[in-house]
């Protein structure tokens, strides 16, 4: 982490506390990014395209059962699994932290899909089509991916490189909420806060402090980007 | 080793039986030619349609995103053992047994490895950008990654297609010119060409054997080499069930049982269908058996170390993927177990199991249809229950890919035929060398004991 040289480092707090299961991050999350449509048959197939999809676990037993979501994104890795394993530098590794994907590099090896341990990389196995209307509000910004290509969530790296350009243009930095991805933006209970990890005021990094904090799959050494919050007093379990 | 009747027949006589290969074809070997194209033709069928359609039409999902492709590729990078080891191994060793069987066995190498390399292509998302992983300057001003073990896969597979074309080639020369000596018209100028001007004079034979000798040594590291690589593509990843230690010396004992395994097949096919009986005896086979016999029960011990530690430690992802294996795939598993270990155990203890054709044959076929579920057993139940229960999958194989990999073994099948045909498929050098290596050298009615030795 040390050997970043951008006053960046990008990263989102999940308060599952707050989380209500809602989905609302899921659908601004396809409107936002270009991610393809998929039927009931596909996703069945386990090849639907989410980049952000929400883990939902029954607790408990009979009266008393509880139920808990677990949204889960990429978790823009500091030391990625998925990057070492492209022989074509389709995953890599941006200065800002960010777990980039260039869509045209990839050949479809799916090694990072396979290396993911939070399997959160999703792969076109079909050419999909957007049916009018709804091509119409595709975003200009993105590329839309053809067959055979892995992608996967960019925390909206377009919204954070306007931003970037916008600041750099004035001449400052990036301020704490002026960047965030459209599932944070969208979020009705605020459990997505996004931020720059690197900027200890930002809201993200206190957040990130918190004593309910915790990560996925921590113990693997992945050093994730994503933070979790549990716990707080109001025990779900 | 005098079970090979080199003094029986005239020096002509055993050239004419030992090229009996290279004469026209018959009516049966065009009719197995036309049966093996019309598979690969169907098996490139199947790939143009993946190619057209996508990669929805194979099994495969999140989060299985490899299956029967990579099976199949491990699967051929192993078969493509037996040719170093029965060929190199036992030519270091100074076996004189292995002589009526090497070329087949290095024939089997090339043609391995090289329908093993075409799998990682087949089942890319784009298989029209392969290049981008090949290494020269380019407009996207980009080198490929090799911290990637599919890198590293590329240059072994790279280096052994080479290393083991010429160690075939090296050994075909004097055939080659011997072959050209019997022929007549545009066969004689190909054979010519390829024999590179061979005279058979002593500088050229003493070159020769230096050059295998060093050929020999030099493609075992590459061999190893070549499958621990393999091994590193599933053991330095995160994956669990593919994370693990032992996975580089376990691949290649598993492809080297798979390889002898092959070469014993190989040689049951050949003996029929060239006539070989007065050369690939019992006795051949009985030593093939002892090698199977030590080789499985080294694969059987390392698979009883993997499995036990993944037992003892007892870390809950790791047992879960175990438990699902066994749960899920109990009949191949037990297929695996009896094909690798139990099967070849029990009956090559036995010389009269080992000197019978038809168990040699049915044990032989056995161990590679275990082998190749072993493979399938360690990719795709690892993929299938990763570390979030919440995306566990399960993976079947579709008819494209399980045409391809038929595709793959009539294409193999095919190569190997049309080099039996064309090419001295018995090595007729290395044979009637055996003619001056004997101890007693007849001389009339007299015996002379010999005096020259292998080196």
């Amino acid at each position: 982490m040390g050997k970043l040289t951008s006053p960046y480092r990008w990263g989102m707090v999940i308060d599952l506390d707050r989380c209500t299961g809602c989905g609302a991050c899921v659908v601004a999350c396809q409107a936002e990014n270009n991610v393809a449509l998929c039927d009931k048959q596909q996703i069945g197939e386990g090849r639907g395209m989410h980049w952000l999809r929400i883990e939902r676990f029954w607790v408990g037993t009979y009266p008393d059962v509880r139920v808990r979501f677990l949204p889960v994104l990429c978790q823009h890795c500091h030391d990625a699994p998925c990057e070492p394993v492209c022989p074509v530098y389709a995953s890599y590794h941006n200065p800002d932290g960010l777990n980039g994907q260039v869509y045209n590099r990839c050949v479809g090896t799916r090694y990072c899909g396979n290396n993911c341990p939070y399997a959160v990389r999703v792969f076109n196995f079909y050419q999909h089509e957007w049916p009018p209307p709804l091509a119409d509000q595709l975003s200009p910004d993105i590329t839309v991916r053809s067959r055979g290509v892995m992608e996967k969530c960019s925390f909206c790296i377009q919204r954070i490189r306007r931003a970037k350009e916008e600041a750099t243009g004035e001449g400052r930095l990036v301020r704490d909420g002026e960047v965030q991805p459209a599932c944070a933006q969208t979020c009705p209970a605020e459990a997505l806060v996004f931020g720059n990890l690197a900027d200890p005021h930002s809201r993200v990094a206190r957040l990130a402090r918190s004593p309910r904090r915790f990560q996925l799959l921590e113990q693997l050494g992945t050093h994730p980007s994503v933070y979790y919050l549990k716990g707080g007093g109001r025990e779900h379990v | 080793m005098s079970d090979i009747p080199v003094t029986a027949k005239s020096a002509g006589q055993l050239n004419g039986e030992l090229l009996s290969s290279l004469r026209p074809p018959s009516r049966r070997w065009y009719l197995l030619v036309l049966l093996l194209g019309a598979v690969v033709a169907w098996g490139l069928f199947a790939f143009a349609w993946q190619l057209t359609h996508g990669m929805y039409v194979t099994g495969k999902n999140r989060p299985v995103m490899w299956g029967f492709y990579i099976t199949g590729f491990v699967f051929w990078v192993g078969l493509s053992h037996s040719g170093t080891m029965v060929s190199a191994i036992l030519r270091l060793s100074q076996a004189n047994w292995r002589r009526p069987i090497l070329r087949a066995a290095e024939a089997m190498t090339v043609f391995c490895i090289a329908v093993a390399g075409l799998f990682p292509l087949i089942h890319l998302g784009r298989n029209w950008t392969f290049f981008y992983m090949m290494p020269y300057p380019n407009q996207r001003g980009l080198w490929p990654n090799f911290r990637s073990p599919l890198l590293w896969d590329m240059t072994a597979i790279t280096a052994y297609i080479i290393g083991s074309s010429l160690f075939l080639y090296l050994g075909l020369l004097p055939d080659l010119a011997l072959a050209r000596d019997r022929a007549s018209g545009w066969r004689q100028r190909v054979y010519g060409v390829l024999a590179m001007g061979w005279r058979g004079s002593a500088h050229e034979w003493s070159v020769y054997r230096k050059a295998s000798i060093l050929m020999a040594a030099l493609i075992i590291p590459v061999a190893i080499s070549v499958h621990s690589i393999v091994a590193w593509d599933f053991a330095v990843t995160v994956v669990p069930g593919w994370h693990s230690t032992i996975f580089p010396p376990y691949f290649v004992i598993g492809a080297i049982l798979s390889g002898v395994a092959a070469v014993i097949t190989l040689m049951i096919v050949i003996r029929k269908a060239f006539q070989l009986e007065d050369y690939l005896t019992p006795l051949h086979f009985d030593n093939m058996g002892k090698l199977l016999l030590v080789i499985s029960l080294l694969w059987t011990y390392a698979y009883f170390v993997e499995v036990q530690t993944t037992w003892y430690a007892h870390e809950p992802i790791e047992w879960e993927v175990f438990s699902f294996m066994a749960g899920t795939y109990t009949v191949p598993l037990l297929l695996m177990l009896i094909g690798n270990a139990l099967l070849p155990i029990v009956t090559m203890c036995f010389q009269r199991l080992r000197r019978s054709i038809a168990v040699m044959l049915v044990v032989s076929l056995l161990v590679n249809v275990g082998m190749f579920i072993e493979r399938f057993l360690i990719i795709v139940p690892s993929l299938a229950h990763k570390n979030m229960p919440f995306v566990w999958g399960s993976y079947a194989p579709s008819w494209v890919e399980i045409s391809v990999n038929l595709a793959a073994v009539a294409g193999f099948t095919l190569l190997f035929t049309l080099f039996a045909k064309f090419f001295p498929i018995v090595a007729v050098t290395d044979v009637r060398e055996l003619e001056v290596l004997q101890a007693e050298v007849p001389l009339g009615r007299a015996k002379l004991p010999a005096i020259v030795g292998e080196e």
